[in-house]
């Protein structure tokens, strides 16, 4: 186990060189930069905030399976089937039929099937039905209609959301799915959240709508933002999709923040249109159900350019026009978990982990010095050697470091010297029994090479499973732990190993203790 | 050099310690059960630096005005430094935090820093909770499968015993202490589980080869001669993590007390069990190198 080849040792180096040039790059200043590569901070240690979003799709569900009744009728209609106690609930529609059998055959045909259209992702209908006694039918969505539901609404609300935050311009974001119903945001640097929140947990859904007493297509009643009731025609003469630039702007004579926007061509065309129709009525502004206004249409507006006031404050009118212009979600978004570190706090655990990382790697050094002496060097050394691989290795990987990642580099620091312990104990009762010392410490290293192996695959073992379903800082514990686990392996099992023969080597034909 | 200590008189008074420690750990675990944190309970936590003179009294006064149900103040390291954790409300109200933290600046009128700010919802804590379990158990399963592939049964059977001990007993400890159990402390959990089984595997390996070498004594004794064996390596390495350890407990700042508050009592009690529970575990199978040379013929018939 003591002799090296020459091939060996260069191997060995230039491993051990290539992997710690790679740590030097988190010395590179701002000005300079070789290669783009760094160990980043997580948002525990720089400060930031992490927000976990959540789609609700149940209204979306409401919505669709409310637009399913149309054609669904019409189809029954069209051949012939007579239905009758016709039921609309939030998440199915329940009647009676004459002919289950002919229904089956409609419902379930693959060729030009409006009403239940089939997925090919999925090689499934987009509906599925249940059938009752009494020829009652109970109509919903498949498991992979849902799925498609929300698989939209998911990537469109990241849209949204991303357009969202980039207009507020937080640097460098980062905006993921995660699983089936959630969005994950990382705002680094960020140090209250609360904007940012308040802009993702409006839809804002636009719409403009008469207000009117009565209506054939139905009236609500909503409440204006001064308090005032209201009643306005279900009938929407034009919605947010229509709008393509919202702009914050001063209404000159009374000084108040107001929002312009511009409609594209469609959107003036109806604007247009009702304002000419309806001069003398007011028109009522609905953002998510709210009315924000109900001014008077003094004239027709056909320039496809309008105004929205509000008693708003100036970053209301702002933020207003920032929702406009991203965009409506298709759902509300629920922040389901929040994370904000401040950015002095993030300091001061930085500040914090060095220097417990600097205390315990020097008890370390000086513990093992005072037990081996000479060879407590060698392991030092191979301590040494293995941190400056352990930062060269996330590095290249450009892993993000947190605050239980530096606590995993110091227990490396305090395990990494096992492996070395192991061979050291192994060789001293080697030299009890074997007269030659090259002979003895080549055992100690073959006779301990498997434990050494067995102990440290047990914890790599724990740190994968770690890796695998923690989250966020302790994700970043795992990845030190475990990189830590093999870079010790390497350092103990070839530096150390190297650094030992050299020194055997040299003195075989003296003593040797350790 | 080492002396030559008798461990395996100590056994049975070990074994006896062990099992008093493991079941009180149970029945407090049970009956007093553990401090979760947010992590896993969901509700609102805010770390927050103030004025010195600020005292928790007057900032839990305010915020019991709030209504908020069950709110929990606490000191957290310097002067004028508070954790505050406030109970999950079954409406997710998302004005909370600025709420709280204007009715804190006016009825304290003073500067208020909002350093940390952790919101877990329900529907996400019972998430946590589940995968740490399940990271846990999974932990277990997998250091048992190394273990049979690398060993005999007896020796997974007994390495999974001093897991279950380590675990457990940790566990006991912090529901006695009402130390909170969050993210990090599983995470501090699952390393427990590496080093303990790291420990053992050490003793089991020697335990092997000098079963293979000494046929003819008992595996009391060859037990205990392992064990005397390795000792030095096992005192060493406990020292070293140990130095490391303490220095994050002292100098790591509060985030990270719990967490290496856990590894220290892991470190301890997984190199005593190494000893004292997986050694004794092979003794009542009665392991001897007829037992390793059985499973060989298995394996190559």
């Amino acid at each position: 186990m003591l002799n090296f080849s020459k091939i060996n040792i260069i191997f060995i180096y230039l491993i051990f060189l290539f992997i710690s040039i790679f740590s030097l790059l988190n010395l590179q200043t701002n000005e300079n930069i070789i290669l783009d590569k760094k160990i980043n901070l997580g948002l525990d240690l720089q400060g930031g905030s992490y927000l976990l979003l959540e789609i609700n799709s149940d209204s979306l569900v409401e919505e669709k399976i409310q637009s399913k009744v149309i054609p669904l009728k019409k189809l029954l209609k069209d051949n012939n089937l007579t239905y009758s106690d016709f039921k609309i609930s939030s998440k199915n529609l329940i009647f009676k039929i004459n002919d289950i059998e002919k229904f089956e055959l409609l419902f379930y045909s693959k060729k030009d099937n409006v009403v239940n259209p089939y997925i090919d992702n999925y090689r499934a209908f987009e509906l599925d039905y249940k059938k009752s006694e009494d020829n009652y039918i109970e109509i919903n969505f498949s498991k992979f209609g849902l799925l498609t539901i929300n698989n939209s609404a998911l990537k469109q609300s990241i849209e949204i959301v991303r357009r969202r935050i980039d207009d507020v311009g937080t640097k460098e974001p980062t905006i993921l799915q995660r699983g089936e119903k959630r969005i994950l945001v990382e705002l680094p640097g960020l140090k209250d959240p609360e904007r940012i929140k308040k802009l993702l947990g409006k839809t804002a859904q636009l719409n403009f709508r008469l207000v009117s007493e009565n209506s054939e297509f139905g009236v609500d009643e909503l409440i204006s933002e001064i308090g005032e009731k209201l009643k306005v025609s279900k009938r929407i003469v034009m919605s947010g999709e229509n709008l393509i630039d919202a702009q914050p702007s001063i209404q000159n004579q009374q000084n108040e923040p107001t929002v312009s926007f511009t409609l594209d061509r469609l959107g003036s065309q109806k604007f247009g249109r009702a304002t000419t129709d309806n001069v003398g009525r007011r028109l009522a502004i609905v953002l998510d159900g709210k009315i924000i206004s109900a001014p008077n249409i003094n004239e027709p507006i056909t320039s496809g350019n309008g105004m929205i006031s509000g008693n708003f404050t100036f970053q209301e009118a702002t933020d207003l026009a920032l929702l406009l212009r991203s965009g409506a979600l298709p759902t509300p978004l629920e922040v389901v978990e929040e994370r904000t570190v401040g950015p002095d706090l993030g300091e001061d655990s930085i500040k914090s982990g060095l220097i417990s990382l600097i205390v315990g790697f020097v008890l370390v050094i000086l513990f093992m010095f005072y037990k081996y002496r000479l060879f407590g060097l060698v392991a030092n050394t191979a301590l040494i050697a293995n941190l400056i691989m352990l930062v060269g290795v996330l590095t290249i990987l450009e892993a993000t470091l947190t605050l239980p990642g530096i606590a995993g580099i110091i227990l490396t620091v305090g395990m990494a010297v096992d492996a070395n312990v192991l061979i050291f104990e192994r060789i001293k009762e080697e030299l009890k029994t074997e007269k030659s010392i090259i002979h003895a410490f080549d055992s100690g290293y073959s006779k301990a090479k498997i434990t050494v192996l067995d102990a440290n695959i047990t914890t790599l073992i724990a740190a994968i499973i770690l890796f695998a379903f923690g989250s966020g800082p302790v994700k970043g514990f795992a990845i030190t732990l475990g990189i830590g686990i093999l870079t010790t392996l390497f350092s103990a099992y070839f530096l150390a190993r190297h650094l030992t023969s050299l020194i055997v080597l040299k003195n075989s034909n003296k003593e040797i203790k350790i | 050099m080492m002396k030559n200590i008798n461990f395996v008189s100590q056994f049975k008074k070990a074994n006896i310690i062990s099992i008093i420690l493991f079941t009180l750990s149970i029945l407090l675990v049970f009956f007093k059960g553990l401090n979760y944190g947010i992590d896993f309970k969901g509700g609102t936590l805010i770390e927050l630096r103030t004025e010195k003179s600020i005292k928790a009294s007057s900032i839990r006064d305010t915020l019991s005005s709030m209504n908020l149900g069950d709110v929990n103040v606490k000191k957290f390291g310097k002067d004028g430094d508070y954790l505050i954790k406030v109970e999950q409300k079954e409406s997710n109200n998302n004005k909370l935090i600025p709420e709280i933290k204007k009715k804190l600046t006016d009825n304290l009128n003073a500067e208020i820093d909002f350093r940390r700010v952790e919101n877990v919802g329900p529907k996400v804590s019972a998430e946590l909770l589940e995968s740490s379990i399940i990271a846990i158990s999974l932990a277990l399963a997998a250091m048992l499968f190394y273990i049979w592939i690398r060993f005999e049964w007896q020796f997974s059977v007994g390495s999974i015993i001093a897991l279950f001990h380590d675990v457990i007993i940790t566990l006991g400890i912090f529901s006695l202490l009402s130390l909170e159990i969050n993210l990090s402390i599983i995470a501090a959990v699952l390393t427990i589980v590496g080093y303990s089984m790291n420990d053992t595997v050490v003793i089991y390996d020697r335990i092997r080869e000098n079963l293979f070498k000494y046929t003819k004594i008992s595996i009391s004794d060859i037990a205990n001669l392992s064990i005397n064996e390795t000792l030095a390596r096992t005192i060493i390495t406990s020292v070293t993590t140990l130095l490391a350890l303490v220095s994050i407990y002292t100098l790591g700042g509060e985030i990270l007390r719990g967490f290496s508050f856990a590894m220290i009592l892991g470190v301890i009690i997984g190199t005593y069990s190494s000893i004292f529970v997986a050694s004794p575990i092979l003794k009542f199978f009665k392991v001897s190198y007829k037992t390793l040379e059985k499973e060989e013929e298995k394996i190559v018939p």
